[in-house]
């Protein structure tokens, strides 16, 4: 499936207002990570990733990873809209005995690769699986969405030198980095700057976008795609707001967690063109 | 082992025993990948990394990571071998062992050396004295602790083999023998070293050979003391331990790990809902490891033959109550 620019932005802007009512429909969610990182989400299932969820566990996909777990607010949405499973299971999010909690559960979610939440862990798995596929001779790609937040546990520290050590190339990680994370303003809290300098230091190649422009995502993400499976690894650090698409919540990171309430969606659903 | 009579690997310490066999099954078994944190040597799994240099990954001093990784091996089909010290495996790596590992019930094998006390010279941070516990509260998790290194090359390929998350505890030093002939391994069965009507020892590790040791001496003072081998911690071979209360009314468990969450309070927590007789923990007695040489710490802390004799006696005093 691949779909165009323009296609791509008018799905990210239905799976904002799907993820909003799911999170509505369970009292609360990560809305912000979840919105900020949508439009990167969007681009890989909807054009970048080499999957079939008639057949998830083909041997030779490309393997996604939501180290920041906690954005499963807007990856089950983006899951069932592309086909892993129905739609009518998302008001189920976060209720009793559901597939859904606010954590990605790989024993429960169809397509959902690892089981993430507790941050630091998706970029050395990712490696383990890079590693393994290249091995058998596949081409698969292996795609680690990381939060800023989460780049202050050291685990990913030593993942960013194996993955260089062992020259993974088909290992990608892209940083969503909508700076914030959950106490304040990142920057505030613990800085990460200067980031692209750190992943170059590690031994990555780095690409640097603005996360919110469909058309620079797809690029980046498709450059990334391209460069086989024993070079440098690539990190995209992906400038994002946090809470992009819904107004009330940009750039407030308060709303790491939060309930909209029915004029914030109906104003959100306006602004999103009505979808 | 093809090369190698039974009287060259027991003159083996339990590691070199571990890095005879997995180089071994390396060479029948090409799903399995060695992983390592920079201690590749002194784990002795350098015998298959040389063999096997495109099935080998070194992380460097990074636990984490390596354990990690060896999830996202195993979910592509790869039976991944991670090797590190006890202490590092268990307390560094614990909530990947838990989260990445255990939880989706992944194929990897975790190799832990330089366990127990048998590091005991360079200091209680490098003791592994806690990690029974830790495994054992991970549901899906299998824990094998050989007595010795002839055990050792049969668990490594007992382990390979079995599906599903496993810890195989094993010592730095030479062990002591305590089979002098052969006998079938299998994962969840206890094996029986001695008969005995009046007490069970049940002990697993390097305790095994203490254990088999006070069985000799409580016999010449007139007590029979039945000895299991009780390798796999988990799962725990109910029946045996169930049969060992029915039996003879009382246990001593010993275990070279503290006497909290180890194989002694598995042993306990069975007997107590099934058959309650006496149970009495030989073990670290909720404190770390003092420094020396292993033999002499293995004295100091009472890991031997004449500490588990004294709990014998305990439990027959309660058994008698």
């Amino acid at each position: 499936m691949k779909l165009t620019v323009p296609e791509l932005e008018k799905k990210a802007a239905g799976l904002r207002i799907a993820s909003m009512k799911m999170i509505m429909g369970a009292g609360g969610g990560h809305l912000g990570g979840s919105f900020s990182a949508m439009d990167i989400m969007t681009a890989l299932y909807f054009n970048v990733l080499r999957i079939d969820p008639e057949n998830p566990d083909e041997r030779g996909r490309d393997r996604f990873i939501l180290s920041a777990g906690h954005k499963a607010a807007g990856y089950v949405p983006v899951l069932a809209e592309r086909g892993y499973f129905s739609k009518d299971l998302l008001p189920t999010f976060n209720k009793l005995e559901s597939r859904f909690g606010v954590h990605p559960d790989k024993n429960k979610i169809p397509g959902c690769e690892v089981s993430t939440g507790s941050l630091g862990h998706g970029l050395a798995i990712g490696l383990g699986m890079a590693l393994a596929l290249r091995m058998d001779g596949l081409d698969s790609k292996v795609y680690v969405l990381l939060g800023d937040g989460e780049l202050h546990e050291g685990t990913n520290w030593e993942a960013a030198m194996g993955a260089a050590q062992h020259k993974t190339s088909s290992l990608v990680a892209i940083v969503d980095y909508n700076k914030c994370s959950m106490d304040g303003p990142i920057d505030q809290v613990v800085s990460l700057e200067p980031l692209v300098e750190k992943w170059k230091a590690f031994g990555w190649d780095t690409i640097r976008i603005d996360g919110n422009d469909m058309a620079a995502v797809l690029a980046a993400l498709q450059n990334a795609a391209g460069r086989g499976s024993r070079g440098a690894p690539v990190a995209i650090i992906a400038d994002t707001v946090k809470g992009k698409g819904a107004a009330f919540a940009e750039g407030d990171y308060r709303w790491h967690y939060g309930c909209p309430s029915d004029e914030q969606l109906a104003e959100s659903i306006k602004a999103l063109g009505g979808i | 082992m093809a090369e190698l009579s039974m009287a060259d690997i027991e003159k083996m310490s339990a590691r070199d025993a571990f890095g005879l066999a997995l180089s071994e099954i390396g060479a029948e078994n090409d799903k399995i990948v060695l992983l390592g944190a920079d201690a590749i040597g002194s784990t002795r799994a350098a015998g298959f990394a040389k063999r096997f240099p495109e099935r080998t990954f070194n992380f460097g001093i990074a636990e984490q990571e390596m354990v990690s990784a060896a999830a996202g091996f195993a979910a592509c089909g790869k039976i991944p071998v991670a090797t590190a010290y006890g202490f590092l495996i268990s307390l560094r790596a614990c909530e990947q062992v838990r989260t990445d590992i255990c939880y989706p019930n992944l194929n990897v094998k975790l190799m832990s050396t330089h366990t127990g006390l048998s590091m005991a010279e360079a200091g209680t941070t490098h003791h592994s004295t806690e990690d029974i516990a830790i495994m054992r509260s991970f549901a899906n998790m299998t824990i094998v602790a050989p007595s010795d290194s002839l055990e050792t090359v049969k668990a490594v390929k007992a382990v390979i083999e079995y599906p599903g998350p496993v810890y195989l505890r094993m010592g730095r030093g030479e062990t002591e023998s305590v089979y002098s002939e052969d006998y079938e391994f299998v994962i969840g069965k206890a094996v029986t070293l001695r008969e005995g009507s009046d007490v069970t020892i049940i002990a697993c590790g390097i305790m095994v050979a203490e254990a088999v040791r006070a069985a000799s001496t409580l016999a010449s003072g007139g007590i029979s003391a039945r000895v299991l081998n009780m390798h796999t911690i988990k799962p725990l071979d109910v029946e045996a331990v169930l049969l060992a209360a029915k039996d003879t009314g009382a246990i001593v468990t010993a275990e070279e790990h503290t006497i909290i969450g180890g194989l002694g309070e598995a042993v306990a927590g069975t007997v107590c809902e099934n058959r309650p007789v006496p149970v009495v923990r030989v073990g670290l007695n909720d404190c770390y490891g003092i420094i020396g040489p292993e033999e002499g710490v293995k004295q100091k802390m009472g890991l031997n033959a004449e500490a588990i004799c004294l709990a014998v006696k305990r439990a027959l005093r309660l058994k008698a109550r």
